[in-house]
């Protein structure tokens, strides 16, 4: 699942964006790898699972299936630090961690990617993908995004 | 539980969220601002995806495919309320509009997020992070225009006051409010009004503007059963056109 990576983020693996939520080897031998949505609209859904697919067939994992469900809930801690570390240097802010309640002071408060300034406003919650906002830095003078903590 | 009851509530959420979102959607290209016409945009796509996972609860439940169930039915078989389907007007009656039924939106998913029925519950949970950004975006223009010069005032109250009845005809009661509620599905239309008429509250009352008498209102229900405005066809028949050009087409 390392080798899978976010269509729209091409740095950041399956894994470390935290929507593979286990990987079951039945009785039978069949895998089930299952798999939970970012955003329940994002289109690069169906990507990845096809994806997953080919890679399970490239690795020579013929019985298989891949299960897209909503038993998990994903949200953004569940981003690895490796994850995190990739979108900062991809030049997207990583999602502060959060205690599950997003509110507008979490959002309002990116660390820029490019100066790490903290003196950012936010522009938009909504961005170019449902998963990123836009802030600005002031020190830096550079527009930024962010991906989304939620 | 009573499927039946189970449908009836599934489908008016998944309708609401198509038909808003489509209408959202046609704010592409024309946002006031290049970001509002981004944020317009956004939420448009997060409800039309939400409104495709209920269309798959309802699928396993027996209905049609979701893109069957989207784009092959006509108004009278539309379950969404008649507020979500009124033409956007200008950005003033847009914006109530967004204030007022995501507010709804959020406090009906939070609720959701305790239903015994799980695939309910697990969408739910999901869900009500993304419509969180939403209602933060609708209580920073209602607070800022909403104080900001006549004309927005005037503007905003206007639509406040055009929108109320219909923004009521959300909480329009199923015919199986008590199996919903006796069942532990959903709490039921009567808890979600009253905690909506709180929370709008606390907003309206941080701006110049004023809440109609909601008392003395007469709710615009109907759209739950099938009675629509003259709005909803128009808009079905733009959003089905290019589907119904060739329903078996692979996309």
């Amino acid at each position: 699942m390392d080798e899978v990576k976010d269509p729209e983020i091409p740095v950041l693996s399956l894994n470390d964006l935290g929507v593979i939520t286990g990987i079951d080897i039945e009785k039978s031998g069949r895998v089930v790898v299952n798999m939970t949505p970012t955003f329940a609209g994002c289109p690069a859904m169906d990507v990845m699972k096809s994806d997953v697919e080919d890679v399970l067939k490239k690795n020579g994992i013929e019985n298989f299936f891949v299960n897209l469900s909503f038993e998990t809930q994903w949200n953004s801690n569940m981003i690895s630090e490796q994850g995190r570390a990739a979108l900062k240097k991809f030049g997207l802010a990583p999602p502060p961690k959060h205690n599950l309640i997003v509110d507008i002071d979490l959002i309002e408060h990116a660390k820029c990617p490019n100066c790490d300034s903290e003196n950012t406003e936010m522009k938009t919650p909504f961005g170019p993908a449902l998963c990123r906002s836009i802030h600005y830095c002031h020190d830096c003078q550079q527009a930024f995004e962010q991906f989304k903590p939620l | 539980m009573n499927t039946e009851a189970l449908k009836e509530l599934l489908y008016k959420i998944a309708d609401d969220q198509l038909i808003l979102g489509h209408r959202n959607s046609e704010w592409t290209g024309f946002g006031p601002l290049l970001e509002e016409d981004i944020a317009f945009s956004s939420m448009a796509q997060d409800k039309v995806g939400q409104s495709w996972q209920f269309y798959k609860i309802l699928n396993e439940l027996g209905e049609s495919d979701p893109d069957t169930v989207a784009f092959m039915r006509n108004a009278d078989q539309f379950h969404n309320c008649q507020f979500v389907e009124l033409p956007n007007g200008e950005y003033d009656f847009s914006l109530i509009r967004h204030f007022l039924f995501d507010t709804a939106e959020l406090i009906r998913f939070t609720m959701l997020a305790d239903s015994t029925y799980e695939p309910i519950s697990q969408l739910a949970k999901k869900i009500r992070g993304e419509v969180k950004y939403h209602t933060m975006h609708a209580n920073i223009w209602i607070k800022q225009l909403g104080s900001a010069t006549p004309e927005s005032i005037q503007r905003l109250q206007d639509s406040l006051n055009q929108a109320m009845p219909y923004a009521l005809g959300i909480f329009e009661p199923s015919p199986f409010e008590d199996d919903l509620i006796s069942s532990g599905t959903f709490v039921g239309e009567k808890a979600l009004e009253s905690e909506w008429k709180k929370q709008i509250k606390e907003i309206i009352d941080q701006t110049e503007l004023d809440l109609p008498d909601m008392d003395s209102l007469t709710p615009a229900f109907g759209g739950r059963s099938g009675n629509h405005t003259e709005h909803l066809q128009p808009l079905l028949d733009e959003m089905s056109e290019v589907f119904r050009v060739d329903p078996t087409a692979d996309w």
